[in-house]
Order: structure tokens, then sequence, then C-alpha cells
């Protein structure tokens, strides 16, 4: 069987299962479409090896009989998941060489399911950046174009390389992680969905910390239904994240019904920004029609400190990046400068950091150390996480007066090309994150789903929000607004 | 609030990141774009609200307090930059 790649996860396991390929098969495809993949920079470091000895092993499992959910999916990892013996950097200069003796709880289960690890994929730095060009690695490219014109686009950020890859069909899943909306916004530019769990559902445990009030993993798949199966692998109580919810998972594939009559779906008027595209307006429009169509009832909302989300996300996120990153000391781990003669251990501190660090990354462990200091603690900090308190209290309500999921657009424009933000300032490009920035500070489960394309073909996607641990009625929600939009454009190849 | 490039020079010290002498006024002003943009919440009135400290209402779960591994010292340093007789080697700290 040709393209065993270009599967979804759900395609390729009841393929599996009824012995019509083998995940070696499998396996093989992906790599080999990996390797004639270089152009997009979507994978930084490949296991095949590693991604062979696991596909036979869930071989022999599944000719046992003895097959865990994700027995014999080949997929990618995130570069910011530690993973043991393989390069783990979180695409930065100041953790080149680290190779983790443990592995993260995530990839850990991931791999206790069955599935192949095909290698790790680019991302921004540290997981701080929109558009995949702070990568140590370079820029991951998106398999997307406009058109005939070769402008390279970005795929997102910061889980770019996974969206690429999942998009460019070099692997049938990738694990991503979203501080601010790093899956959703990729999932969104790359025509692929993405969900983020409620905060807690994932535990955190040995993946890089950027932001830990915020920082959620979650799967970026083909279709809804792979990411209702590979979320449920990634769920769960860890004793080693003392954030980690313990919770029951449910069995969400199962909740996939199609079914949202009666569901109250919530259109949030304070989204509705001044100039947004008009392409934007009709996508998030039309979706809301397709709900409405398929039953569920539409009701106007208001989330009114929406405005206030993305500068208390820039001062909470920086914050606790600037004491998370204050590990990176050149002593146990990664990079360290060399020193000149006379230099003592903070000269050794300072050059390290100032070499291994990008510049984004220094911005905002200086903008967090600026926030957090004395005097501008209370001013800053505080305040951000008051405004926090109002922003939760906000979806509360709203859930409160009986709103079962809310529909959002998911990013404010389609993709943009490589470079073309090089010469805006930062905040502009912190306003990517404009719609899925507020779901981080409440904690809540958001997913994006492809649902258009804009006028040079590239994709367009909405957001749907969800109640606090109720990711199966969300993801049943994304189900029926994926069936409704029926998107299936792919990206030509030309790489 | 405006920032000056001697309080670009102290913050780059709090953040043990050097930053040479001509790289601090780009710094300081790019340092005001982002602090002008977090100006805004200053408009919103906080009054009686407390501040986030857990987004998901949990109390931190507690564990006894007794040893549960050790003894891979070699694990711990395998990754050290400069490990030497079972020690992280640091330059001199100490006159």
């Amino acid at each position: 069987m040709s393209d065993l790649n270009k599967l979804g996860l759900a395609e390729a396991r009841d393929l599996l299962r009824k012995g019509e390929t083998t995940s070696v098969e499998l396996t093989e495809s992906c790599l080999k479409a990996i390797d004639a993949a270089n152009a997009l920079n979507a994978f930084v470091h490949k296991t095949p090896e590693i991604a062979l000895e696991r596909a036979k092993a869930a071989d022999a499992r599944i000719k046992e009989g003895d097959a865990p959910a994700m027995c014999g999916l080949p997929i990618g990892i995130k570069d910011l998941f530690c993973t043991k013996g393989v390069d783990s950097q979180a695409a930065s200069n100041i953790l080149k060489g680290f190779k983790p003796e443990y592995e993260s709880t995530v990839s850990q289960k991931l791999q206790d399911a069955g599935s192949v690890m095909l290698g790790k994929l680019n991302m921004d730095e540290f997981a701080m950046g929109s558009s995949n060009e702070t990568s140590a690695y370079g820029n991951a490219i998106s398999p997307w174009r406009r058109g005939a014109d070769e402008t390279a686009i970005t795929p997102g950020g910061s889980s770019g390389g996974s969206a690429s890859a999942v998009a460019a069909d070099l692997c049938l899943a990738a694990t991503g992680t979203d501080t601010g909306g790093s899956i959703r916004q990729p999932a969104a530019f790359t025509g692929t969905v993405g969900i983020k769990p409620t905060y807690g559902r994932c535990s955190r445990w040995g993946i890089v910390a950027f932001a830990s009030s915020l920082d959620q993993a979650g799967p970026m798949t083909k279709s809804v239904r792979d990411a209702a199966i590979m979320l449920e692998a990634m769920c769960g109580h860890d004793a080693k994240d003392s954030t980690s919810a313990d919770l029951a998972v449910p069995n969400f594939e199962a909740m996939l019904t199609g079914d949202i009559k009666g569901k109250k779906i919530g259109i949030p008027r304070e989204y509705r920004m001044d100039g947004m595209p008009s392409e934007i307006a009709k996508l998030w429009d039309d979706g809301t029609e397709m709900l409405k169509a398929a039953g569920a009832e539409i009701v106007d909302i208001s989330l009114p400190h929406t405005k206030y989300a993305l500068p208390a996300y820039y001062v909470i996120a920086p914050a606790e990046a600037s004491s998370n990153l204050a590990r990176y000391d050149g002593v146990r781990f990664g990079h360290r400068a060399s020193l000149d003669a006379g230099d003592g251990i903070t000269e050794m501190y300072e050059k390290t950091r100032a070499e291994g660090f990008g510049s984004e990354v220094q911005r905002r462990v200086m903008v967090g150390t600026y926030v957090l200091s004395a005097g501008f603690y209370d001013a800053y900090y505080n305040r951000a996480r008051k405004v926090r308190t109002l922003i939760k209290k906000d979806f509360e309500d709203v859930f409160a007066a009986g709103v079962d999921a809310i529909l959002t657009p998911a990013t404010p424009s389609a993709a943009f090309g490589l470079g073309e933000m090089n010469d805006a300032d930062p905040v502009k490009m912190y306003l990517n994150d404009v719609f899925t920035v507020t779901v981080n500070l409440a904690g809540l489960p958001g997913i994006s789903v492809p649902t258009g394309l804009d006028a040079q073909g590239l994709p367009l996607g909405l957001q749907l929000i969800g109640k606090p641990w109720d990711e199966g009625d969300l993801l049943n929600t994304a189900y029926a607004l994926e069936q409704s939009a029926g998107f299936v454009a792919k990206p030509a190849q030309w790489w | 609030m405006s920032i000056d490039q001697s309080t670009a020079a102290k913050v780059a010290k709090l953040a043990r990141i050097k930053v040479e002498e001509d790289a601090l006024p780009a710094l300081a002003e790019e340092f005001n774009t982002i602090l002008g943009f977090i100006e805004q919440l200053n408009e919103v009135d906080v009054e009686g609200v407390e501040p986030m400290t857990s987004v998901t209402p949990q109390r931190l779960a507690r564990r006894v307090d007794e040893v549960t591994d050790g003894n891979q010292q070699d694990k711990v340093l395998a990754n050290a930059p400069d490990a030497r007789e079972g020690f992280f080697a640091v330059p001199k700290v100490v006159e």
C-alpha cells in the first residue's frame, strides 16, 4: 500500500487491526517522507532506529492481540518534551547536546500506548514565539503556499514543526504544547486540528517549562477523531506534577456522536475586533451558521475583560519564564560559555546566558525580571494576576448561564510569510495570540478546527472553547463543526 | 513608567544576561514598547479582586517526606559541561 504516511491515526489503527498493513510499513513510509522533506525543517532530530525498533515491537503486540490504543502509530514529538537519550533542546542553543536521562510523562504515556516516535520537531525557542522564527534550528516552513507564489510561509508557533509535519504528512500526528496559543494557532495556520486540554489534564513533568501556570501539552492531528484518540493517551494523573488533576480520563472517541442538538454556543462580542479582516469575520459567521444548522442554539455573550488578556499574559508569562529559565546557568546541563582569565561565576552566568539564549528569550526573561523586581511587583505582577482572576470569572459567568461552548476565530489572519514580521515591534507579533491567550489564562480547554481557505489558498481555522474538564463534549462539538465544514484541502507538494 | 539605559542595564544584570553597552538603547526602547502595552492593565478596576494563585481550584498534593530515589550521581552529572570527581565544576567562587 502506498502513501501510508497520509493516513490519520484512526484509519491507520483500523488497518493495523485488520492486518492490512504493519507498523513497520507505516513507519518506513513516514521516514521516507521525512527524508524527502528536509526543506520544511520540521524534524530536527530524526530517530529512525528507535522508530523501527518500536514499530517491530508494536507489530508483535498486534499479532498477539495485545494492542493498546495507539499501537504501531508513528508520531512526531515536539522538541520541548524530554525524551530519554534523545536530543531535547527546546530549540535553544543553551540546551545544545542535552540528552535527558529520563522521559517526559506525556511521551512515556504515548510510548506505553504503543505509538512510535519518529523524531523531534522544530519549534520556537523555549516555545516563545508565534512563527517558529525564534528557533535555534532555523525556521520551520509550512507546506502551504499562497497559490503559485513561492514565498515561504510560517507554520505558526510555537509548535511550528509539529504543525508543518502533520500538514505535510510526515507523521500521522504530533505532540504540541500551548502556553498562549502554541497548539491552536499553528493548527489553524496549517489546516490541522489542535487541542489544548484543561490545565492539569496532561502532566507537565519532563516538558521544558516556559510559564508553568499556563503550559499544557496536547495533540496536533489530521482530524478531530484523531485528536480524541491521542488526547486520551496523553492525559491522566501524575504524582510527579503537583498540578496534575486526579480525575478519570473519559473515552473521548466514544463521545464523538456529532449530535449537538440543543447545545448552547456562545459568540463573544468582544472578539469582533476593530479591523478584523472580512475573511475572518465571514469564516466565523459561516461556522456559527453551521453549528446552528446542526441544531445548536446560538447566543450572544460578553467576555468583558478580553482586551486585557494579552497585556496580562505578557506580564505573567515572562515573569514565570524568568524564574523557570534561571536554571540555565551553565553548570548542570547544556551550554557553558568559554571564559576569559579572571572571569568568576557571575561572568560565567552572564556570558553563558547571553550566548545561549536567543533575542526573544532574552527579552522575555528580562521583562519578567523587571515586573518581578522590587518596587514593581505589585504594580505589574500582582495587578496582572488580579486581571487574570477577572478574565477567568468572565468565562465562569458565561458557563453558569448555560453556555456549553464558545466559538471564536482561532487567529486574526491567515499565516504570514516568514520574515514579513521582522520589522514589526514585538507587540505586533504578540497579537497573533489575541483569540487564544484568554483560554490559557482561564485554564480552559480549546480546540482549533480547520474550516476554510483564504483568497490566497491558505487555511483558516475556528476555535471552540469548552468548560473545564469537558474535553469530551468540546471534541464532539468540534466533530460536528468538522463534519459541516468538510475541510479537505491539502497543500500541493513542492518540497 | 519609562525605562532608561541604566534601568535596562540593571535589569540585564539581575537577569544575569550580558548585554553590551551599545545594545542598551535598543533594549530600553523594546522594554518601553512592551511596558507601554502592559500599561493598559491600569484601566481595569481590580479593587477587592484576589490575585490568582491557581487556575483550577485545588489543594497542592502532599506526600510523605521520605527518600524515594537516589544513587544516580552518574545520571545527574551526565549532561554537565564540566564535571569532575563526582561534582559539578565551576569557576572559583571564593578568594
